[in-house]
């Protein structure tokens, strides 16, 4: 079976620049990460600031070299391929339609980049594709002489969304596409999502750390921690029966509309991760409600079982 | 941040006193009438600035004792027309104020935002390049160019434009640093667009509005240069009227005919102000666009 994306183990690595005497150590903000995802699929990765799932999204839309691993789109790899190939498979969606769009380009030119950028389209043709695709996302043809701030955030949204569309790529990554936006425009957008993805055949890779919205739209959900998928299964199974401890503690993390409830306990403690020190044996034991001693010790594996992955010592042993 | 940006783009155009809208005014108008003049100087000379009449000396101008109606602002000290020498005078300033800022503006802004846009060691030699321009005395490299090839306006020109480039290359570098993270550049380069074009048409763009404010500054600074450079001697050759050269042929007279030092002196002031006048508009004017 060939997948839509496959990520092969792929690291990143930053270096920090520290003082003269003091050498810090690298950042390892990806760290190991390997999934694949079949056609038509949306695979929603959560996880909390800082754990890499932004670096994640930019690898993949070729933003970021790697330090080592592979990222294959359609069995082929992303390493090395000319910008413009790259850009008819993968197109991002930003978090913030405010500095995503050039404030100084008109709607229809930023939406036409992709297309002008391949140079092998007539110009009249470039319009009608770009028209076409703004008609799609809800903008209309006014609109699209105008720039950037005269629309709203929505609208903008709307129109990144159009730019990610217009060459009909394989992948779209999404990095937090609602999280800048009003709540009841949030709806809107995420509708808009999985209707173009259902009528174009979309794959999306949908990345936030608003786990409603992920359930909302994904049809597969991967939890990551410290640069690691630590958890990944089907959106309804890992949302009913989350296996890994640290995946409980995010569910429970979810504020309820009840006041008197207010912040929940999940349990971690107020430790918090640091990815230029990653903790020997398993990477999540020093927050670990359910650690035990081997946790401190050994790596857990990955555990797969009926097409779940768990990276816990406790799936290992029950 | 995107909370400040609705916030401030809601407002509209930010307004500013009274005092300082008409400043602007006063320096486009100065600005305008002087490219005009420039333009047409051949059309509003009275007299050929190069004639000279030695029965006419050091004339005063008209509202003195002794002036003649023909001769508006006088003549200097061989017989030439001074209003007609000024007219061809702004016609230099201003060539060499505006041919100097686009060679030092190409130079620089390349340069900066090269540097600021990729960092790492193509920055490290950029700085390297704006710190050792930096440590060039302006003059005494003028004097070295000018014995060793002669003066000449081209020459001018040219000395000026290799040696103001600094403050375009430092201003295009950190407003380059502070665009390239947005996102709209990560969107352009998925987007599959050739490096040039994310050079030029996005990032640019968004910079220009600081580059012109600097293109003005350094407008000024060129017209005061040529005349400082010309009073040297350094600058552009006689018989050519700027105004640098006409004040330094004027010191010996200054005693006796206080004039023919004042009035290319105040012209070359009011038309530096008016240029520094017009950069600070700009400032405002495009400040409040920038946050959008």
């Amino acid at each position: 079976m060939t997948y839509a994306i496959e990520v092969r183990n792929v690291h990143r690595e930053f270096k920090q620049s520290g003082g003269i005497v003091r050498l810090r150590r690298p950042v390892r903000a990806v760290d190991g990460v390997t999934f694949s995802l079949p056609a038509g699929d949306v695979l929603g990765v959560v996880g909390e600031s800082g754990c890499g799932k932004s670096t994640l999204a930019r690898l993949i839309m070729g933003l970021l070299p790697l330090t080592s691993g592979e990222i294959l789109v359609d069995g082929r790899s992303l390493t090395g391929m000319d910008r413009r190939e790259r850009a008819r498979l993968i197109q991002p969606v930003f978090q913030d339609p405010f500095s995503s769009l050039n404030p100084r380009h008109r709607i229809r030119d930023i939406v036409g980049l992709p297309l002008a950028s391949q140079g092998d389209m007539p110009k009249a043709r470039q319009v009608d594709r770009v028209m076409e695709m703004l008609a799609r996302v809800g903008i209309s043809s006014e609109m699209a002489e105008r720039m950037p701030g005269q629309l709203s955030g929505g609208q903008r949204q709307r129109v990144a969304i159009a730019r990610a569309l217009v060459l009909h790529p394989r992948i779209v990554v999404c990095d937090e596409p609602t999280s800048a936006l009003d709540v009841s425009v949030q709806a809107q957008i995420l509708n808009l999502l999985t209707e173009l993805r259902r009528e174009l055949g979309l794959t999306y890779l949908f990345i936030s750390h608003n786990l409603a919205v992920v359930e909302h739209i994904a049809t597969e959900v991967a939890v990551m921690y410290l640069g690691r998928i630590v958890e990944q299964a089907p959106a309804q199974e890992l949302f009913r029966t989350p296996a890994h401890p640290y995946t409980r503690a995010l569910l429970s993390s979810v504020l309820t509309p009840d006041p008197a409830l207010g912040i929940p306990d999940v349990g971690l403690g107020d430790a918090y991760p640091d990815p230029t020190n990653v903790p020997p044996g398993c990477r999540f034991h020093p927050r670990c409600p359910s650690a035990f001693a081997e946790c401190a010790v050994t790596m857990p594996d990955n555990i797969r079982k009926d097409g779940r992955l768990v990276e816990c010592l406790l799936a290992t042993t029950s | 941040m995107s909370s400040v940006g609705i916030a401030q783009a809601l407002p509209g155009r930010r307004r500013f006193p009274a005092f300082r809208r008409l400043a602007t005014l006063l320096g486009v108008v100065i600005v305008g009438t002087a490219l005009l003049v420039a333009i047409f100087a051949p059309y509003l000379t009275p007299h050929d600035p190069f004639a000279q009449d030695l029965n006419l000396r050091l004339i005063p101008p008209v509202w003195m004792e002794g002036g003649q109606p023909t001769h508006l602002l006088g003549t200097d000290q061989i017989g030439r027309d001074y209003l007609s020498r000024l007219i061809y005078g702004t016609r230099i300033s201003m060539l060499i104020g505006v041919l100097a800022v686009i060679t030092s503006g190409l130079i620089g802004i390349t340069l900066g935002i090269v540097g600021g846009f990729y960092g790492g060691r193509t920055d490290d030699f950029v700085m390297f390049l704006i710190t050792c321009r930096l440590s060039i005395p302006l003059i005494l490299v003028a004097l070295t160019v000018v014995a060793l090839v002669g003066s000449s306006l081209a020459v001018v020109i040219l000395t000026l434009g290799l040696l103001l480039w600094d403050r375009f290359a430092v201003v295009a570098r950190t407003t380059a640093m502070q665009v390239r993270n947005l996102d709209y550049i990560a969107a352009a380069q998925a987007a599959g667009a050739s490096r040039v074009h994310i050079l030029v048409r996005e990032v640019l763009p968004n910079i220009a509005n600081h580059l012109v404010v600097v293109a003005t500054l350094e407008m000024a600074l060129a017209i005061l240069l040529e005349a400082a450079l010309s009073f040297l001697g350094l600058g552009v050759p006689p018989p050519l009227p700027s105004w640098g050269l006409m004040i330094a042929e004027a010191k010996e007279y200054m005693f006796f005919s206080p004039w023919v030092i004042m009035t290319p002196g105040v012209v070359l002031f009011v038309l530096v102000l008016g240029v520094n006048l017009l950069g600070d508009g700009l400032r405002d004017m495009l400040g409040a666009d920038l946050e959008r």
